[in-house]
């Protein structure tokens, strides 16, 4: 289960987050939905500690996982990028073979055992519905593999080390409809075992996808609820004019 | 397990962490060592260690200053009027005209009666000026009065016009000419590769087409690359033969040889600077100017080099920065006299070369040696002074295209 | 004068001064190689020098260039490569990386005389190594210490951040994330550095002439704390202050050949290495 109580996030001066509470369940979809620059990219990296990485950021508010404070000071933050996994918005696999690209994960985190690792990339590769396209080409370079399937592997590749949470940020943005209906499909798939947050810009692919939604605006969440409700029915005017296309 | 992985790492990054400081450390150690070996100079005793200059007590002077000392011993001071003193001739006096006056015997068993004898021969000649080892020196006699040693001073030697490190007893460090050399070559390199290197960035940038640029930029990186020796030896078989066969001088090692080979060795910086500067200028400003009906030749000196200028003030800062650090082949070419330089066409000396040329015979610790230091420091400031200066002005451009 | 004519006539002279450049060039190149080539031979390369270095060859001045080159490069390459890392991948943007960068830049404008006196001072009579190839070495490493790490950092510079944010995505730390990811892929561009530097060390003269080099000294080095022949210096000598100038004119041609082919083809190689890893990265 992640949570996050009154969180707020700001680079140097500019307030990006404002006040986010929200709670998602365990084995859930959650998309995340709003104009760009809104703010969801940045919320989404906080789970995963991803906005460490920039000077002057700087955080406030609880941010729980399973009910543990990942910004308390105990926390090893690659222990947690290990637990919770990340898919980027182009596909970024390493300048390695497709194999050693999913056995990466595995070996930074200590594993050695030869045989051990070849089962877990033929089993992350099947999850990610890629290894029927690639069991000939695992020594092949990643490069040589067409988009879809490269953001597929790169969802193999955070599948390696068994997480218990996938954040995807816009996954399918930067493919062709033939590769984002599979990535869907999968998420679907993988729904039965990770707790997913995405973040979209395409409403379709979030009422496919989610069983709930947030829409942010502005660093604010508008409003969160069903993903049924949010695209039927939304509380807030806010969210209606955003999704019947009156802005963003 | 874990732990001991998380701790190499820390080492590592430690390890990372401090080897990034090693530029900055080897700077202060260039500082430390070369400041240290330079200060000894100041404070020295302005002739030989353990030397003395004695005169007669009726002698009115106290004091000589080194360059004094230095011309009286060269004979170009004759008269102790002078110096300020009673009209009469100096006499000279130097340690080893003892041994001709006076026998082994009279000067007694280990040299024991030599002070005496020295003395008797001070005290005989109101005249004279006596050059002798501190552990003879006639101490008691009350007709010797032995002169007041003065210290190397900040202005014997920045403002001193002799360089004549091996000169007895008073070396002279003015190191005024060094100084004068190494501006006047390096500028004269500059006032001749500037001209010539702008009007090939400005061809680069300007005029070429892709297929001759590909052509001629790895050409002057190629220019870059050629060891200074060589074109020391270059312009040593080619360029000063040449010199002094068509200008008609006794020898062609001259400083306008030097600045010759100097301009070809800054062309390379300056025209890859220059050019870079002027391709930055936005594509909107050229095509503003020319919209307004200004020809092509009218835009690049109107507006493209303008816009340039800071870009192209810094490669002429590095240029000469580049120019007064080099050694090698100015030191192969300029014919290496120490004088004020009068005229292009006359040999000079730069204080890069002055220190290849010297360093070898300048016994360590010594004060020639703590000289050709000092001249190491002058020469260390001079650049800091320029890098620091080219990443101001460089900065300043930055800051204006963003 | 109408704007054409005088647009015509500048352009003309630039034109002009382009091909001086290159004809400048042509002719320094022209003259050592049209000299030095008939001296070139396997025997020039591969015996010691003999009367007084008026003839025979130049092995122990190629054989003390190579040490010295291996010695810098042994000492600088991986301190270079270590501190490029640690500005680009470590470091961030404060107050203090811009302190070091400048320091590395103010290091490089450093005149090589400079570097000198201060290996002399330091690695011959401070350390009391004297007059060896690990003081030259140390005092050459120092000297191209600034262009290993700024090509360095160029390097890494290029690598592009998803690289990054994709390993640390993956648990991985930020030293593994270099270790195995970015260092790999930098690592063409690295060597290019690496090259060039040796192209550097090669010719440098000033550096070594307190530090290591031999006037004469045909016996080749056993250790780290023996003197040297170093081609630049033989040339300048043989040039300079040889027993008879005129008479080792050829072989000082067939030096100068010989240092020039091992620099140029340092660059050369160093330019064609980045060009194809610039087009691979594309």
């Amino acid at each position: 289960m992640i949570e996050t109580q009154d969180v707020n996030f700001y680079y140097g001066d500019f307030h990006a987050l404002k006040n986010i509470s929200i709670k998602m369940e365990t084995n859930t979809v959650t998309a995340l939905i709003g104009p760009s620059g809104c703010g969801t990219s940045t919320f989404l990296r906080l789970f995963n500690r991803m906005n460490d990485l920039i000077d002057n950021a700087r955080i406030s508010g609880k941010c729980l996982i399973d009910g543990q404070d990942i910004y308390h000071k105990s926390v090893q933050v690659d222990e947690l990028r290990k637990k919770v996994g990340m898919v980027f918005q182009k596909p970024n696999p390493f300048p390695k073979s497709v194999f050693e690209n999913v056995a990466y994960g595995l070996r930074v985190n200590g594993a050695g055992n030869k045989s051990y690792i070849s089962q877990c990339v033929e089993e992350s590769l099947r999850c990610a519905a890629l290894w029927d396209e690639v069991r000939d080409k695992l020594k092949k370079s990643a490069f040589e593999l067409s988009g879809g399937q490269q953001q597929r592997l790169c969802i193999a590749r955070a599948l390696a080390i068994s997480p218990s949470i996938l954040l995807m940020d816009e996954p399918a943005s930067a493919l062709d409809p033939i590769s984002t209906s599979k990535i869907e499909e999968l998420i679907h798939e993988l729904k039965k075992n990770y707790t997913i947050v995405i973040v979209t810009h395409n409403m379709q692919q979030a009422a496919r996808v989610s069983d709930k939604t947030g829409f942010f605006m502005l660093g604010e969440l508008i409003e969160y609820n069903d993903t049924k409700k949010i695209f039927i029915n939304p509380d807030r005017e806010q969210t209606q004019n955003y999704i019947t296309g009156r802005f963003g | 397990m874990k732990a001991l992985r998380r701790f190499a790492e820390h080492l590592v990054e430690g390890l990372l962490a401090l080897s990034g400081s090693v530029t900055s450390l080897a700077i202060l150690l260039i500082v430390i060592f070369l400041f240290k070996e330079a200060s000894g100079l100041f404070g020295s005793p302005a002739i030989e260690k353990g030397y003395v200059l004695c005169v007669h007590s009726t002698n009115s002077t106290d004091v000589l200053n080194p360059y004094q000392i230095k011309r009286i011993f060269d004979s170009e001071t004759a008269n102790w009027n002078e110096l300020g003193g009673k009209d009469m001739e100096i006499s000279l006096f130097r340690f080893d005209d003892i041994f001709s006056l006076y026998s082994d015997e009279e000067l007694g068993e280990d040299y024991s009666l030599l002070p005496e004898k020295l003395g008797e021969t001070i005290s005989q000649n109101p005249a004279i000026l006596a050059f002798i080892p501190e552990k003879y020196a006639p101490a008691e006699n009350p007709s010797v009065k032995i002169l007041k040693i003065p210290e190397i001073s900040f202005s014997d030697i920045f403002g001193g016009k002799e360089w004549f490190p091996t000169a007895t007893p008073a070396p002279q460090f003015g190191i005024l000419p060094l100084i004068a050399g190494t501006l006047w070559v390096s500028l004269f390199a500059i006032l001749i590769a500037l001209p010539l290197g702008m009007g090939v960035a400005i061809y680069l940038s300007e005029l070429s087409n892709e297929r001759t640029r590909k052509i001629l930029k790895p050409t002057i990186e190629l220019l870059a690359g050629i060891p200074s020796v060589v074109y020391g030896f270059f312009g040593l078989a080619v360029l000063v033969p040449l010199i002094q066969r068509t200008l008609n001088l006794p020898v062609g090692e001259t400083a306008f040889a030097g600045s010759l080979i100097l301009a070809i060795m800054a062309l390379p910086t300056i025209i890859t600077v220059a050019e870079d500067a002027m391709r930055n200028t936005p594509k909107a400003m050229r095509e503003a100017s020319l919209a307004l009906g200004a020809t092509h030749w009218q835009t690049i000196y109107r507006v493209v080099v303008p816009y340039a200028a800071s870009g192209i003030t810094a490669a002429v800062v590095l240029g000469t920065g580049r120019a007064v650090g080099e050694t090698m082949a100015v030191l192969m070419v300029t014919g290496n006299a120490a004088v004020m330089p009068h005229s292009l066409f006359e040999p000079v000396r730069t204080i890069p070369a002055t220190i290849a040329a010297e360093l070898g015979e300048a016994p360590g610790g010594g004060v020639h040696y703590q000289a050709l230091f000092v001249l190491g420091c002058v020469l260390f400031v001079i650049t800091m002074a320029v890098s620091i200066s080219a990443e101001i002005i460089s900065k300043r451009n930055r800051g204006k295209q963003a | 004068m109408s704007k054409k004519t005088s647009q015509k006539i500048a352009f003309f002279i630039f034109r002009l001064l382009g091909l001086l450049v290159v004809g400048i060039l042509v002719w320094i190149l022209g003259f050592i190689v049209y000299n030095g080539i008939g001296v070139i031979s396997w025997e020039f390369l591969t015996s010691a020098p003999s009367e007084g270095m008026t003839s025979g060859g130049i092995f122990p001045a190629i054989v003390g260039t190579l040490c010295l080159v291996a010695g810098s490069i042994v000492f600088a390459f991986p301190l270079g490569v270590m501190s490029g890392i640690y500005m680009n991948e470590y470091a961030g943007n404060g107050k203090l990386v811009r302190f070091i960068r400048i320091m590395t830049n103010n290091l490089g404008g450093i005149p090589s005389i400079v570097f000198g006196l201060f290996g002399m001072a330091l690695f011959v009579n401070a350390f009391k190594f004297g007059d060896s190839i690990i003081a030259g070495s140390l005092t050459l490493g120092l000297l191209i210490l600034p262009l290993i790490i700024r090509t360095t950092e160029e390097a890494l510079k290029a690598i592009p951040d998803s690289f990054r944010t994709g390993s640390l995505a993956l648990g991985a730390t930020r030293l593994q994330t270099v270790a195995r990811i970015i260092l790999p892929m930098a690592f063409p561009n690295i060597v290019t550095g690496l090259i060039l530097s040796i192209g550097r060390v090669s010719g440098e003269t000033a550096p070594i002439l307190f530090t290591v080099a031999a006037y004469f000294l045909p016996k080749l080095p056993t250790g780290i704390f023996d003197q040297v022949m170093a081609l630049p210096y033989h040339l300048y000598v043989i040039a300079t202050s040889g027993t008879d100038i005129e008479a080792s004119r050829p072989v000082a041609y067939g030096s100068a050949l010989t240092l020039i082919a091992i620099v140029l083809l340092m660059n050369m190689l160093a330019g064609i290495l980045r060009k194809c890893f610039g087009k691979k990265i594309k």
